[in-house]
């Protein structure tokens, strides 16, 4: 998505010259295209996030739109007072870019896992977020967006080859994007484990289990239209996310249930404990912490064992009362 | 007691330091020392320094107070400016006011919300930057605090200033000796400030942080054109022109009783 992120901000930036780019320090094989075509709009301010958040305010201030751009933790957490005093409190339009959510940085170790960054920044009004799943929807998401008034979040992921099945790069801010139909149980994902849980609900069809998947990519606004009816027709929902359990995409389902009055039974498929100084490949970490494709159908299949289908639980269950 | 405010609208240090008082007596708070540190500086800003044609003006120069919690020195100014009114003046501290003790950029006239030390000269290098790429003559002023300077955001954006070369960046450094619990020597030592900044790159003048013709003079004579950004570092006495506040910690936070008020207001050459 990286890759894709500087191919359509480049494009963006030869119609829009408010557009800059502002790094610290980071985007080695990525930036490039950018930087080459606009070498006077890029700024690499050096290894200082909250410096660079203040410029970008700055800049803002003045009528430009800057992107500051730097791995999840350090684009979201090491600034984040500057984020909250600067763009939010101001709302100006700063983008601050993060690469790499949940475990993508998997050999790098603990430090550079994305795990809290939806949480802190969804707390905050607002603020545009953004994550989107493959990088097709990274490109649709940035034009639909870079303009707004306010600032956004955009989480990014590193990978710039896979593609969801059934998602074609569609993007809606304040929409969920459906890329499966199936009527015995929901999957709603974020990001780019959306692969993940696109491989569980296909693996789920062998076990007779037929799935639905949205994904959610604007998760602020958050699609509460499309997220209400669909929890609504389901008895189990089961949400997908390479982040903490708490704040994250599960919290805004939770959310929604109960703000709703909703009657299904949620499952939060997320990482429920720190990584204890233990790291490895991307696919390790899933598995070690229940998000891969295999753990999720196991847990998804479990619960739906649990639960059963609409017509045996939940509608019997609404009539007899 | 209720303070009277008086019909000089010229902007002088006196009256900034009367109107300090008066509303800080009025709201019954504190920072009323940290104010009276800044007010000759706030003065010479507000009467030769600044040029704001129009608060709304693309090519005003911009003023970021980035030791927030001295704003009601700015307050008064805006007030003696014209640019806010006696009535607005009059909500300093109160319910559902634009005028905390703190500066929100929702006010007119304020660039920038701050309040949380370390922001200012970030947003200050933000603003320089983009006047630069917009090819506008007008400068960014910040002022900070010395005790500001034990905030590591704040080398970072001397850094990326120095790097940038952003001539219309100006940093004044109030440089009181006092921080919130004791003096800057006693907490977290600052000393050799002017050459703190010039190692790293900057333009520094030492100036008398009460004299309003040795800042701005100082201020005239800075090429905010090209070459390094420039910092002034002004030596100020904190609670300057009250003789009970003058360096005394307790002031950062208190408000005066009737007694006192009457006492400052008498040394500031005020009308009760």
């Amino acid at each position: 998505m990286r890759a894709e992120f500087a191919a359509t901000l480049t494009e963006l930036a030869e119609a829009d010259p408010r557009i800059l780019l502002l790094t610290g320090d980071l985007g080695f094989m990525a930036l490039e295209p950018f930087v080459e075509r606009f070498p006077q709009r890029f700024f690499n301010v050096g290894v200082a996030e909250q410096n660079m958040v203040g410029l970008a305010t700055g800049l803002a201030a003045a009528g430009f739109i800057p992107f500051v751009y730097s791995i999840v933790t350090f684009a979201s957490l090491r600034p984040y007072e500057f984020i909250r005093n600067g763009p939010i409190l101001h709302q100006l339009p700063v983008r601050i870019v993060g690469i790499g959510g949940g475990f993508e940085y998997g050999t790098a170790g603990v430090s550079h896992y994305g795990l809290e960054d939806i949480g802190v920044m969804r707390i905050q009004p607002g603020l545009t977020i953004i994550a989107p799943a493959d990088f097709q929807q990274t490109r649709t998401a940035l034009l639909n967006s870079y303009a707004l008034p306010g600032p956004i979040y955009y989480r990014l992921g590193k990978d710039d080859k896979t593609t969801i099945p059934g998602l074609d790069g569609r993007f809606d801010l304040g929409r969920a994007q459906t890329i499966r139909a199936g009527d015995d149980l929901l999957f709603v994902t974020m990001g780019a484990i959306a692969s993940d849980t696109a491989a569980a609900a296909e693996s789920l069809v062998a076990q007779g289990i037929a799935c639905t998947v949205m994904v959610v990519a604007s998760v602020n606004p958050a699609p509460e239209n499309d997220l209400v009816e669909a929890l609504a027709r389901f008895p189990l929902v089961v949400t997908v996310e390479a982040h903490y359990a708490v704040g994250g995409l599960g919290s805004l389902v939770a959310e929604m249930i109960a703000e709703h009055k909703l009657s299904c039974r949620l499952v939060r498929c997320a990482v429920r404990e720190a990584p204890n100084g233990v790291s490895g490949g991307q696919a390790f970490l899933h598995d070690a912490h229940g998000l891969s494709d295999r753990c999720l159908a196991q847990t998804a299949s479990r619960e739906f064992a649990r639960v059963g289908r609409r017509e045996t639980t939940f509608l019997s269950n609404s009539h007899s009362t | 007691m209720r303070p009277q405010l008086t019909e000089d609208q010229s902007v002088t240090s006196p009256r900034i330091r009367q109107i300090i008082l008066q509303q800080s007596k009025r709201a019954n708070v504190g920072h009323i020392g940290s104010a009276l540190s800044i007010a000759d500086i706030v003065a010479a800003l507000y009467r030769d320094v600044l040029k704001i044609p129009d608060l709304d003006a693309p090519d005003r120069d911009r003023f970021i107070l980035s030791k927030g919690h001295a704003v009601l020195a700015v307050y008064a100014a805006l007030y003696l400016r014209g640019w806010l009114s006696e009535a607005q003046l009059d909500t300093y501290c109160g319910d559902g006011t634009l005028l905390g003790v703190h500066p929100e950029h929702q006010l007119r006239g304020i660039d920038f919300s701050t309040g949380s030390l370390g922001h200012g000269l970030s947003f200050g290098a933000g603003t320089a930057l983009a006047a630069h790429l917009q090819q506008l003559t007008h400068r960014t002023f910040a002022l900070v605090s010395d005790a500001e300077c034990n905030e590591g955001s704040l080398w970072e954006a001397v850094m990326f200033a120095a790097h940038h070369r952003l001539a219309n960046l100006v940093a004044i450094i109030d440089l009181n000796g006092q921080q919130a619990l004791g003096y800057t020597e006693q907490i977290l030592g600052i000393n050799e400030m002017a050459d703190r900044w010039r190692i790293f790159g900057w333009d520094a003048h030492e100036v008398d942080g009460h004299s309003i013709s040795d800042i701005a003079g100082t201020i005239a004579g800075l090429d905010t054109t090209s070459g390094p950004p420039h910092v002034l570092v002004a030596r100020t006495v904190f609670g300057k022109g009250v003789s009970y506040m003058e360096r005394q910690i307790r002031w950062h936070y208190m408000p005066m009783s009737d007694e006192q008020y009457c006492q400052a207001m008498a040394e500031v050459g005020g009308a009760l």
